[in-house]
């Protein structure tokens, strides 16, 4: 489904990713750890298409993501490849990015209607049905500041899923909520994980979550995968010493 | 000494007259005005997020706009464009000369509003696959607008005073009216207070106008002030 194909990305002299090989398959939930600066956050970041790619391609669903096939060799791609990349994609951000001045249903609408061009009509009610996915219903017509950090979260849920992405990105969605906040966040992912055909990908400091909710854990260390495994094999018995001496500090930490 | 210091027959006699003149002005202030806006917000979008060439270009003309004297700027295009086949009227040029001014000085208020819109604002558009010009339009103006109004509006006052610059091209707004007037009764001392007190009424008014828009603009937000 996703293919990091020795994918390198710096800023300025300072390496993030370091000629990364990541292969997803559909319907895969990895976990991404790792102590900050590792570049957990660019792969999403790049795969999103937020931050360019210095080196290497990103193949989503067989197609390079910012290149297109030209004769024998790959171009850098034009706005029109990129939106249709995109529109596989959705991303759900640690500091929610709702739209301030939107309700909670305009936020979940505006991408169904400027983007897919649905009526208004038909795209209220499909952005309706998402807030009452993630137990939003009653909380349409609030304003993003009206509502807790894990309303808003959740509605930067529904709001990433109105386009019916394949891929899911979560960027650390737990980190800037209070820790009685987190658990309705997570339910929220857990169910769509049951109930939907999504590949997963999450950035988290939720170590728990991450060995019973992922498929598979990636520990990055310096822009690489420094040990990767089955969740419950990677937590239980860790095998890298950086690993293990990471592990010991986010346990003692929380 | 016959004459008073104060004519009130006079001041009645010239009234009407400066009147007619006062719509001229709010005329040419309005018009400008709009114009500024508008080229204003062209200049920061270029500025923005225009390739680089349009980037420097924009950025060189905001300078070279605002480093120059407005009344330069009225004789440049009410007396030489001509010589490039450019002729126009008075007004227009008059008009035309505040929005450029006032424009450049607009997009520098626009784009402070631009920058204060949090970097994640962008990101989210992208990540819902918005079109830029809807990212534009729907997502960052928005929230770019409302906080730039009360140093927009100022500039409305600022440009509203300095109308009576269109008088040396010879445009019929109050001051010139007021000229006229002095230069046929030898009288300036009343149509020149009236003058004055023409602007001290419109810009309490505008003033007015635009702390009404500014309570407007941060209820409609939904944002709780904090």
């Amino acid at each position: 489904m996703v293919h990091f194909d020795h994918v390198t990305k710096r800023y300025g002299s300072l390496t993030v990713l370091d000629g990364l090989d990541l292969r997803i398959a559909p319907n895969e939930k990895v976990a991404i750890i790792g102590p900050s600066g590792s570049g957990k956050t660019t792969v999403l970041r790049a795969l999103m298409t937020l931050d360019r790619i210095d080196d290497g391609v990103i193949w989503v669903d067989g197609e390079p993501l910012t290149h297109m096939r030209r004769g024998d060799g790959l171009v850098r791609a034009d706005g029109k490849h990129l939106r249709r990349m995109r529109s596989k994609i959705g991303m759900v951000f640690q500091h929610f990015n709702l739209f301030p001045h939107m309700t909670a249903l305009k936020n979940c609408m505006e991408a169904l209607v400027r983007v897919l061009g649905l009526p208004v009509e038909e795209a209220r009610q499909r952005a309706g049905e998402l807030l009452a996915m993630v137990g939003l219903a009653d909380k349409q017509d609030e304003y993003p500041a009206r509502l807790s950090g894990g309303q808003q979260q959740r509605v930067a849920i529904a709001r990433a899923l109105a386009l019916r992405p394949k891929i899911m990105l979560f960027d650390e969605v737990t980190s800037a909520l209070d820790p009685e906040l987190c658990a309705e966040v997570l339910g929220v992912i857990r169910e769509l994980g049951r109930a939907h055909q999504l590949t997963m990908l999450m950035v988290t400091h939720q170590m728990g979550f991450a060995r019973e909710f992922a498929d598979r854990v990636c520990f990055f260390d310096s822009g690489r995968i420094a040990e990767q495994g089955p969740a419950r094999e990677f937590f239980d018995a860790p095998r890298g010493e950086r690993t293990q001496r990471f592990l010991r500090a986010v346990m003692d930490a929380g | 000494m016959s004459e008073s210091f104060w004519d009130w027959a006079y001041v009645w006699q010239v009234l009407p007259e400066l009147v007619d003149a006062s719509v001229v002005t709010v005329k040419a202030t309005v018009s400008g005005f709009a114009l500024a806006l508008i080229i204003g917000l062209a200049f920061a979008i270029a500025r923005m997020i225009g390739p680089g060439w349009l980037r420097q270009t924009t950025i060189g003309i905001v300078e070279v706009i605002r480093s120059t004297p407005l009344l330069i700027q009225l004789f440049l295009l009410y007396y030489v464009m001509p010589e490039f086949g450019l002729t126009l009227d008075a007004m227009t040029a008059g008009v035309l000369a505040l929005g450029l001014h006032y424009g450049a000085y607009c997009s520098e208020v626009y784009r402070a509003g631009l920058e204060g819109v949090p970097k994640g604002q962008w990101e989210a558009a992208v990540a819902l696959n918005l079109p830029p010009w809807v990212t534009m339009k729907r997502i960052i103006l928005p929230q770019a607008i409302p906080p730039a109004v009360p140093a927009l509006g100022n500039y409305l006052v600022a440009l509203f005073k300095e109308t009576p610059l269109l008088s040396v091209i010879a445009v019929l707004e109050l001051m010139q009216t007021a000229k006229l007037l002095g230069s046929e009764s030898f009288r300036y001392i009343e149509p020149i207070t009236l003058v004055g007190l023409f602007f001290l009424f419109f810009s309490l008014v505008a003033a007015a106008l635009v702390r009404a828009l500014e309570r407007r603009l941060g209820r409609g937000s939904g944002r709780v002030a904090r």
